[in-house]
């Protein structure tokens, strides 16, 4: 297959698809992904051609789908759960931390646990409460998941791809707001399939070199940090661009080697900002390469508030002004 | 000549249904009276809907709906599987009180419920427990020093759940329930059920799932949603409530209005309500609904009526929630005595088969208690192990830290 552009909800169709011909065991299960495609249309077309055995409606209730996925990966199966938006993967919370996380460790590795949990996140959509929250740093704080967001099409296949491979839990972050945007998708490129374990795509990647500003974030907040990169060199400055890609575990190294050549670091997400990636980043950071730092790290981040009502999200996310603003006051410490 | 019989005047003895049903009106003046509370218990505990084949007194009374072919073999087996069960378990509260156990969770009284069902089971079939079916860990070969490790903090499960088909014990309660309800929709994605009404595969290749969970484990969502999930996907797994009365200190009526069993006709799938107490029962019924899940008639709901007899834990003191004279009352009801009634009675078993069954279980004691003492502490790197079944760097930095940190300390003073 030649490298194609699409859309990065579509590049996620084009993993579940390939993962779903490949291994008869890979299964996709939640609320409207059969019949409809998903809300989103993520699964689009896939019970039609796989059948409502192996793409299924489930009814609806959260626990109920992350429950009854986990004795499925006892059985043998892979199955890849789609949690509707962010702020509706409460209802299966505790399955999630009580028994998924825990049961590889519990059993001693007699059972793995070989399952993703998809869930789009982030605001910028204009909807109503409970479907714009970025929730992702409660995973981040438990032993036994692995935690990732994509930005983009060809990483957006790639890590799917590579998370359906992992015999772990994989608690899978998509940017909804940047489902309909476009990027190239060389299927080809697929380095899952290189036999890395952990595969090359859960690590931290540059996205752009800089020497001034080392700027963290990932998932929806990355075409921001381009365009800030982009506005800040008309102004003389010069970014580096990190995506962080997994977010459990970190892949710190790059982030600490670039921070120690710029002296300074911005770190990005719309998660609140407290008790948050963005707070245990600066810690870690602080903690290697306290020495390089030339002023501290400044964070950009959600406020500690619910998400607040869409005509206000504006002012909530982290947009090119807030951190742009930022680079000023690292670069003025 | 004997005039009309003379009331009894102790306030314990059961009374009537009615009085029972008056229980909802108890509530809105204070606490039930003692009497309403038995009065209650006989209400479920006595309907007409229990089916029973061994009553307390030993008399074994066939069942059409739930054919069983009672022998010697049959009879002297489960008896001693309850009595060694009743043996480890004891010893089980024994070791806590020693110091060698954290907690221990005791089963006393469940034994026929546990035993019945465990028994029921087919070598393929899978079972999902809750954290008390030490009954049935041993009806699927896990020994009971593997059940130890989890209370005397050295392990999480000592068994292989894969090779046993013994889940390990899910302490959440009711998470296990849609666990197991996954894996018997698991079980009919791979056509495993159904085959051919006597053919071999029907003997050989068909499976069911059973989930063990307790009465209080009915108020969870989790419960509802496995039920819910069971029947839309017609999964072929028996949901076997054992309804010991009490969830620590909340009887039963804080759960449901009405008996839990009745509850599955809400989901559209079989209830059954069965003397938990009663061995034989609790094995028919539950072979019948592991089989109608086996054919592809599941799911299928067993209320096992029974009662904790113990605490609900090592660390629970019951005497502060109920009364002495209901523990009383069922210690009439105990179900190893009605087997050991029945087999003495119909000269199927002599003093000394009872003796040698009591010698063999104060050995699994003996061996249960030496090897409880003899568990180490596991060593510092089961902290890490198998949090992940892939690398995972930042775990090897914690494990390489916290090495180093101990080797520290056996550099200044010879060790920890």
């Amino acid at each position: 297959m030649a490298p194609i552009t699409t859309t990065l909800a579509k590049a996620l169709n084009t993993g579940l698809r390939s993962a779903m011909e490949d291994d008869p065991k890979v299964i996709v299960m939640g609320e409207d992904v059969g019949r409809l495609g998903g809300v989103f249309r993520v699964t689009d077309g896939l019970q039609k051609d796989f059948g409502d055995n192996r793409v299924l409606d489930t009814p609806l209730a959260e626990s109920g789908i992350i429950g009854t996925a986990v004795g499925l990966a006892m059985r043998g199966y892979r199955p890849v759960t789609e949690i509707q938006f962010d702020g509706f993967v409460f209802p299966g919370f505790d399955q999630i931390i009580s028994q998924v996380a825990k049961i590889t460790y519990r059993t001693q590795g007699a059972w793995s646990m070989p399952m993703v949990i998809r869930i789009p996140f982030g605001g910028g959509i204009g909807a109503v409460e409970h479907h714009a929250e970025s929730p992702e740093s409660f995973f981040c704080h438990i032993g036994g998941l692995r935690v990732v967001a994509c930005s983009n099409p060809q990483d957006a296949y790639d890590m799917l791809r590579a998370a359906i491979a992992c015999e772990d839990p994989v608690v899978f972050f998509e940017p909804k707001r940047r489902y309909w945007e476009k990027g190239t998708l060389d299927p080809e490129l697929n380095s899952a399939a290189s036999g890395e374990r952990p595969p090359r795509c859960f690590s931290s990647v540059l996205r752009r070199p800089g020497t001034d500003v080392t700027v963290v974030s990932y998932g929806p907040s990355m075409p921001v940090l381009m365009a800030a990169a982009d506005a800040a060199a008309i102004e003389g400055r010069s970014l580096e661009i990190i995506d962080l890609r997994t977010l459990s575990p970190l892949d710190l190294d790059p982030v600490v080697e670039s921070v120690r050549r710029t002296g300074r670091m911005v770190v990005v997400s719309e998660a609140p900002l407290e008790s948050s990636i963005t707070s245990n980043i600066a810690a870690r950071v602080t903690e290697e390469a306290f020495y390089s730092l030339a002023a501290p790290v400044v964070r950009v981040a959600g406020f500690d508030t619910p998400y607040p009502p869409s005509r206000l999200e504006d002012e909530y996310l982290p947009d090119l002004d807030k951190v742009l603003d930022a680079v000023d006051r690292v670069m003025a410490w | 000549m004997a005039g009309p019989p003379v009331q009894p005047s102790d306030p314990y003895l059961p009374t009537t249904a009615g009085e029972a049903a008056a229980r909802g009106a108890a509530g809105l003046r204070g606490r039930p009276t003692p009497s309403e509370v038995i009065a209650g218990l006989r209400a479920t505990s006595h309907g007409e809907d229990l089916i029973q084949l061994l009553s307390p007194e030993g008399t074994l009374t066939p069942n059409d709906d739930f054919p069983i072919e009672v022998t010697v073999d049959l009879l002297r087996g489960l008896y001693r599987d309850m009595v060694l069960v009743r043996r480890f378990d004891r010893e089980g509260n024994a070791l806590q009180r020693q110091g060698q156990l954290s907690i221990w969770v005791p089963l006393l009284g469940q034994e026929a419920a546990q035993i019945g069902a465990g028994r029921a089971m087919r070598p393929a079939d899978m079972a999902f427990p809750s954290y008390r079916e030490h009954g049935v860990a041993w009806c699927r070969g896990v020994d009971p020093t593997q059940l130890l490790g989890i209370f005397r903090g050295t392990d999480q499960c000592g068994w292989d759940p894969k090779a046993t088909r013994f889940n390990s014990y899910t302490i959440v309660i009711g998470n296990q329930v849609l666990n197991a309800t996954g894996y018997a929709m698991g079980q009919r994605f791979d056509g495993v059920i159904g085959s051919a009404p006597g053919s071999e595969d029907a003997v050989t290749s068909d499976e069911a799932t059973i989930a063990f969970f307790g009465d209080g484990a009915t108020s969870q969502g989790d419960v509802h949603e496995g039920m819910v999930f069971a029947a839309a996907f017609d999964a072929p797994i028996v949901f076997y409530c054992q309804n010991n009365q009490w969830a620590i200190s909340e009887p039963v009526a804080k759960q449901s209005r009405v008996p839990l069993w009745e509850r599955s006709t809400g989901y559209g799938f079989p209830g059954v309500r069965v003397d938990g107490n009663d061995v034989l029962a609790c094995l028919a019924v539950t072979r019948w609904a592991l089989e109608e899940c086996r054919s592809g008639n599941g799911p299928v709901m067993i209320e096992a009526f029974t009662y904790r007899m113990d605490a609900h834990t090592t660390s629970d003191d019951p005497t502060r929630y109920r009364m002495a004279a209901e523990e009383e009352h069922w210690k009439l009801l105990d179900p190893i005595q009605r087997v050991k009634v029945h087999l003495s009675r119909q000269g199927l078993a002599d003093q000394d088969f009872f003796e040698q069954v009591a010698g063999e279980a104060d050995e699994l004691a003996a061996r249960f208690r030496a090897h409880c003492i003899g568990m180490p502490k596991p060593p510092p790197e089961r902290i890490f192990a198998n949090v992940y079944t892939e690398p995972h760097h930042q775990l090897e930095q914690q494990l390489a830290g916290h090495l180093e940190y101990l080797a520290g300390f056996a550099e200044q003073d010879g060790g920890r």
